[in-house]
């Protein structure tokens, strides 16, 4: 026999399996004394709760589909069939619709925290990469999964979306109908979303899985930015963040509870309880608040194609933020003035997302076109040139031990402290 | 500091702009007091029977409910006697009989609500229900919506509802009122194909409430809101238990967390 793995652990079967396929010893490697920067703050829990979102999405997706019907006919009946008839159909219903909400709004904040502490700096460019795709995926899933139930927002959301592809010059039309499969959206477009709406999940799970994979190779980003430099900056990851993140994924399903038990419809369209009727329009279609944003800016743009492309752009440019950003610093902790610069971003994909519910007019656009100007402008003139000009403060020596301005060791841990929200 | 306040009067002057879009559109119909309203909300179950009497000696006539079946009466507290009761006073299609020919029979509570007119199904495009025609031509054109879900359909719902059923009136004289129309202050546009649907002492409830026109309209939106959302008082009973899981497993959580951290400096 070849030279075996020599698995550590006593107990026989674990050891058993281990010394033949060592997943105990990697699950050991990666969860258990994985190293890990002693100072992350709360806004580190979120990769976990996407992680679970993401579980939670397919288990009850799963479930839904043994009951939904994936066919323009009876597609809305199915829904209603689950929601009063099927077992606690309600309940699963209502975790998956809310639960699209949850794992946008976690994912959401699991991005602005690597923008503002530059987690998407080198070495970890690719890791920020792969967490890009995974928002497409999730774009694409949710917006798939929304068509399901075939309501009027639906179909008319599935209609203006799908349309867009037709603003691409010769290539545009043949595009959309292929999309349809058909002249306009209908039962095929159902079926052919339902498929898709089942088999990407999966796929965001193998992303999900390189994400976490590239992530183990460089190691985490920490509040302050700087590279690990010896084992006293680190903590192993169990028990200390596996307990700290069970912290996080309780207040987690306490605002999840209430979303789902008191406000299941609250941030629903009260025009998807209308079933799908494709010769009356809604007054206004309005997508997903998730997708508010990317709507605004579509909308803000007179032109069609342009719009469009402004749309994609504004996801697509942040797989070039790691170059786009042209700091040495990661942390915007030691960046005075991306610091500020950073949340008047935040203030304008607000501002975007609530242009993006109201229908076009008068102050809307005035409002969605500052802010997309503002979007763009962020990434391609602000950071490229702040970079060059900000001074940033000086760094700590370690995690362990920080130095403050004007130099001279603190005691160890004071600067990770005001950040540590325990 | 300066810049972090700017942002944020860029979203109040959002948040102000608001009200400005809404004023073009029907008044906001006055807020009733419902039962079923808040986390604590019930369902007024005496109310949601009477708003099912309603419906079924007034609405029934035109709207349906298609998503009910007799059985669910369970959920306004009906006994398992008084739903076979109502069910078997209702006359439905059963199948063909042993010539062929359609067939009528007592309704079991099994049986869905029985639809006024066969629906149109919206999806079959460009296949023209003989019903939907004759259905559209009793009513100006306007069809009858399904109620099943009226009251999640439109924003606002119940008072909503409650508004348009109270809200009719004689039209302004600069008002142009078309044919067969009728004012109603809350419907969006002002002009509703259906006819005032209510009048005080129209019906006679059993348990001596008095039949006005806003008690009716108040106890049929009470059991359109239970139509709706026949999960509602479950649902209510059960996140509280969950919210107060979560709560206290945070709370032990965090003193378990703050225990292992307690060495790490
Ligand atoms: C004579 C037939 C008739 C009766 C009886 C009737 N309705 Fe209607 N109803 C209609 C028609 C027709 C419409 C469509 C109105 C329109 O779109 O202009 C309608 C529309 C509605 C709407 C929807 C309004 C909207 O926002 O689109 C509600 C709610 C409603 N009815 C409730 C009731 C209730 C509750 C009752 C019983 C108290 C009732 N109706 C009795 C014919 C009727
Ligand atoms: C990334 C994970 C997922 C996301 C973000 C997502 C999102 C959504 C959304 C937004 C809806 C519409 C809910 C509504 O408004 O009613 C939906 C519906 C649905 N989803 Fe998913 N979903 C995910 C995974 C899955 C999986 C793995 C399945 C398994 C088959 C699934 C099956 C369904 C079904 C059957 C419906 C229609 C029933 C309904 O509308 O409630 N989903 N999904």
């Amino acid at each position: 026999m070849a030279e075996a793995h020599k698995s550590e652990f006593s107990n026989p079967l674990v050891n058993w399996i281990d010394t033949r396929l060592p997943i105990f010893t990697m699950m050991q490697k990666e969860y258990g004394t994985f190293p890990t920067p002693k100072n992350f703050n709360y806004f580190w829990n979120f990769g976990a709760l996407a992680t679970v979102s993401l579980v939670i999405m397919i288990v009850t997706g799963i479930f839904l589909a043994m009951n939904y019907q994936p066919n323009a006919q009876l597609a809305f009946d199915s829904v209603q069939h689950i929601m009063r008839d099927v077992n606690y159909g309600w309940l699963i219903r209502y975790i998956h619709q809310n639960g699209a909400s949850m794992f946008f709004i976690t994912v959401y904040i699991h991005i602005f925290r690597g923008m503002y502490y530059g987690s998407y700096k080198s070495p970890r460019e690719l890791l920020w990469m792969l967490g890009v795709v995974i928002l497409l995926l999730m774009m694409a899933t949710a917006f798939m999964g929304y068509v399901l139930p075939w309501g009027q927002m639906s179909y008319w959301g599935a209609t203006v979306i799908t349309n867009l592809f037709s603003a691409f010059p010769i290539v545009g039309k043949p595009i959309v109908t292929f999309l349809w499969g058909g002249y306009s959206v209908s039962n095929p477009t159902l079926n052919r979303f339902f498929s898709l709406h089942y088999l990407l999940p999966f796929v965001l799970v193998g992303v999900v899985f390189l994400h976490v994979a590239a992530l183990h190779v460089v190691g985490s980003n920490n509040p302050l930015g700087i590279d690990v430099k010896s084992p006293q900056d680190t903590v192993p990851f169990h028990p200390y963040y596996t307990v700290k993140d069970s912290v996080g994924l309780c207040v987690f399903f306490l605002v999840y509870a209430i979303l789902v038990f008191f406000a299941p419809n609250f941030l629903g369209d009260v025009n998807n309880f209308i079933p799908a009727n494709p010769l009356q329009t809604p007054a206004d279609i309005v997508p997903e608040w998730y997708l508010l944003p990317y709507y605004a800016i579509l909308r803000s743009v007179p032109n069609k194609l342009l719009g469009v492309c402004m749309m994609f752009g504004s996801i697509l440019i942040l797989f070039v933020l790691p170059w786009l950003d042209t700091s040495k610093v990661r942390s915007a902790r030691f960046r005075p003035i991306y610091r500020q610069i950073i949340w008047v971003w935040l203030a304008a994909v607000i501002v975007l997302g609530v242009c993006g519910a109201h229908k076009p007019e008068g102050i809307w656009v005035v409002l969605a076109r500052i802010g997309t100007l503002y979007y763009f402008l962020h990434f391609l003139v602000i950071l490229p040139i702040l970079g060059k000009l900000e001074r940033p403060l000086p760094l700590p020596e370690s995690i362990s031990r920080p130095v403050i301005v004007g130099g001279g060791p603190m005691p160890s841990g004071a600067t990770a402290k005001p950040m540590e929200k325990a | 500091m300066g810049i972090m306040r700017s942002s944020l009067v860029a979203i109040a002057l959002t948040a102000l702009a608001a009200p400005a879009l809404a004023q073009e559109e029907a008044p906001t119909p006055p807020s009733q007091h419902w039962s079923f309203q808040g986390p604590f909300g019930s369902l007024d179950l005496a109310s949601a029977q009477r708003g099912f009497q309603v419906y079924s000696e007034v609405c029934s006539v035109c709207h349906s409910l298609e998503y009910l079946h007799y059985r669910d009466l369970r959920g306004i507290g009906l006994s398992a006697d008084q739903i076979k009761a109502i069910a078997a006073s209702v006359t439905v299609p059963q199948g063909l009989d042993d010539n062929g020919d359609p067939k009528e029979g007592p309704a079991t509570p099994a049986d869905q609500f029985k639809v006024p007119y066969p629906l149109p199904n919206p999806l079959q495009i460009g296949v023209t229900h003989t019903n939907e025609k004759a259905d559209r031509a009793a009513h100006n054109g306007a069809l009858p919506p399904d109620l099943t879900l009226i009251v999640n359909a439109r924003e606002n719902g119940p008072n909503y509802v409650y508004a348009v059923l109270t809200g009719y009136a004689d039209a302004p004289a600069s008002f142009k009122l078309m044919e067969g129309m009728n004012y109603n202050k809350f419907f969006p546009g002002h002009q509703i194909a259906m006819p005032q649907p209510l009048h005080d002492d129209q019906v006679t409830y059993a348990d001596g409430t008095k039949a006005t026109v806003e008690q009716m309209s108040h106890d049929v939106v009470t059991f359109l809101a239970w139509a709706a959302n026949p999960e509602m008082v479950q649902r209510k009973q059960m996140g509280w238990r969950w919210v107060l899981f979560f709560l206290v497993m945070a709370g032990l959580t965090y003193a378990v967390k703050r225990k292992v951290w307690a060495d790490v400096h």
